[in-house]
């Protein structure tokens, strides 16, 4: 739907240097990267704030390059909410529509909708700054889902908020994006949102995408270095979730790992820090609920810690003191058992 | 046991210090109103002659006139340098400083010899019957020109302060980049452009040296009183000049008053 092809923009601080980009209709797409990387840039560019310098930016087979935002019907929301201050909730959500000239009984009936969507329709006299962070971030998202955008774009919607209210919203945008359908890119810099949201992910670095695809073939298998460090992430998984004797057995490839945290059956994404990992030659008897049979395939040295990654079906890392690791002189090929308790599996 | 909380030492050696310059004010203000004050009948006089209350309002509507076509022309100025990042703004903006740190009277010749009846653009408006020399529109040019900093970096500030982002979603949300800035930068600045317009207004009114070069006719105050200082002496000049600390009081105290209850929005931007 979207092809955005070799495009760059140099605006000093930050530049976007030959992106190409397709998005699909109905996607959702995350875009992570440190910041600097171009990500917000990237999102202004493709809203029309910014000519680039080259490149094109196809929509449904139309080359909008040229076109100011208005003429693209693709809506932003910023990090900081971005609100009109001068105006109340309702205004701020009709802001759009009174720019498209609709009858105001018209505008009243769809912004009450938006409202509801979002559960703010009790706050629509209200002005901006009394609003809680979440509440502003919601009406941000009324004010552009009410104008049935082509794409929306959202620039670390969540960033500014504080832990629940971030889920909170999480689960809405997820909610949303089920329900209706809508083409979204989602910058963030947050790897939870990565793996709940994001139907594709793409990794920009120093103004290009390095790299694009499906989160856990990313971050499985990073196609570069900048990649496998920046996510810095390991052993992140996801399966199938079944509930089982009080806690939740999640299935990845053929593996099961016992998780305790587990809120429902379905679709789930999982992580282990590699430090809940025990390292041992022997099958260990203990209270820990998973523990499995892998095989080295890689060491590294960092000095202080090793990281230790084996085989197990899926590749699950480890990390031992350097003093661990030379009593047990591991070597690259040697079957190790891996164990971690069901509290260690974080869920989300 | 509580123990005495020690004073700020920093503190108060700094606002003894200050205050100097407020007594200064003060003591300059009281001066005139004591002096003033025990010779009321012929303040009252003073006050009814024609030709100071028309020096006055001379005064206070040219001021006005100067400040209205800075809004028409310095907005879009301030706002073009607000938004812009080229490497000619530094240049653009000392220019617009420059009638702050000229003399005066520098600044009256520059004036004169650009609107005299010869002049570069005195010459082409005279041919339309626009005469500037000894004429009301010489008295506006001169104000506009000392007063054109004062309302442009204020705007500009203001405008600075709108986060560029706001203007983005608006643009994003239909609005054309002149609707964004009516609907949005303009309405949430508007406590920077009134302080613009009565800084100004106060630069313009004040002005005497530039405006006697260009149009010592007719009187703006400043050139009355000092008409009736070499003329008719301290006294009277006193009277008049009691009579414009009044009137240039009365109208600040308004527009300070209007200021407080517009623009509130400025804050939380």
């Amino acid at each position: 739907m979207l092809h955005i092809k070799n495009l760059s923009k140099d605006l000093g601080e930050f530049v976007l240097r030959d992106v190409s980009l397709d998005i699909e209709r109905g996607e959702y797409i995350v875009i992570i990267g440190p910041t600097g990387a171009g990500k917000t840039i990237l999102l202004e560019t493709i809203a029309g704030i910014y000519p680039p310098d080259s490149g094109t930016i196809i929509l449904d087979g139309r080359d909008i390059t040229g076109l100011p935002p208005r003429e693209r019907n693709i809506c932003v929301v910023y990090q900081d909410y971005m609100l009109f201050p001068h105006l109340s909730v309702e205004e701020n959500i009709g802001f759009g529509l009174v720019s498209r000239k609709m009858p105001k009984d018209e505008i009243k009936k769809r912004v009450a909708d938006a409202a509801a969507l979002l559960s703010i329709d009790h706050l629509l006299h209200r002005s901006p700054e009394t609003l809680s962070g979440g509440e502003q971030q919601r009406t941000s998202i009324a004010r552009a889902i009410v104008m049935d955008p082509v794409l929306l774009l959202l620039d670390e919607p969540l960033s500014a908020l504080d832990g629940q209210t971030r889920e909170m919203l999480r689960k809405e945008l997820r909610r949303l994006h089920s329900l209706y359908k809508i083409t979204v890119v989602h910058v963030t810099h947050n790897f939870e949102e990565v793996f709940s949201l994001a139907d594709r992910v793409a990794v920009m670095n120093d103004g290009d995408v390095v790299q694009c695809g499906h989160p856990d073939e990313v971050f499985r298998k990073p196609n570069c270095e900048f990649i496998a460090n920046f996510t810095g992430v390991e052993n992140i998984f996801s399966g199938t979730c079944i509930q089982q004797d009080g806690a939740s057995a999640i299935t990845v490839d053929g593996l099961t790992i016992i998780s305790g945290t587990c809120k429902g059956d379905g679709e789930v994404c999982a992580s282990v820090r590699p430090e809940d990992i025990l390292i041992s030659r022997e099958s260990i008897k203990s209270s820990a609920r998973n523990s499995f049979k892998g095989t080295i395939t890689d060491i590294e040295n960092n000095g202080v810690v090793i990281k230790v990654t084996a085989d197990a079906g899926i590749p699950l890392v480890s990390v031992l003191t350097r003093q661990g690791y030379d009593e047990m002189q591991l070597r690259e090929g040697d079957e190790v058992y891996l164990t971690f308790k069901a509290s260690a599996v974080h869920i989300f | 046991m509580t123990s005495r909380i020690k004073p700020d030492l920093c503190l108060i050696s700094f606002a003894l210090v200050g205050s100097t310059l407020v007594i200064l004010i003060l003591l300059a203000l009281l001066n005139i109103t004591a002096t003033q004050l025990s010779d009321i009948p012929f303040l009252l006089q003073v006050a009814q002659d024609s030709r100071v209350t028309d020096s006055i309002l001379l005064t206070f509507t040219a001021g006005l006139n100067a400040v209205i076509i800075l809004v028409l022309l310095g907005t879009p100025l301030a706002y073009v340098l607000a938004r812009t990042h080229s490497r000619f703004n530094n240049i653009i903006e000392s220019i617009i400083d420059i009638p702050l740190v000229l003399p005066h009277t520098v600044a009256g010749i520059m004036i004169y010899l650009l609107f005299m009846q010869r002049g570069l653009i005195g010459a082409p408006l005279k041919d339309v019957g626009f005469i500037f020399e000894d004429a009301y529109p010489g008295i506006v040019a001169a104000m506009l020109f000392v007063a054109l900093p004062f309302y442009v970096d204020t705007a500009r500030e203001g405008f600075e302060k709108v986060p560029l982002h706001l203007e983005n979603v608006a643009r994003t949300l239909g609005a054309t980049r002149f609707r964004a800035f009516s609907l949005v930068v303009f309405p949430l600045s508007i406590r920077h452009i009134l302080n613009g317009c009565i800084l100004a207004w106060g630069r313009a009114i004040s002005e005497f040296a530039a405006v006697i070069m260009i149009a010592y006719y007719p009187m703006v105050i400043s050139t009355l009183i000092y008409y009736r200082f070499t003329t008719g002496g301290i006294k009277e000049s006193t009277a008049i000049a009691f009579l414009m600390i009044l009137a240039s009081f009365s109208v600040f105290v308004l527009l300070r008053l209007v200021t407080r209850y517009v623009g509130r929005y400025d804050d939380r931007v």
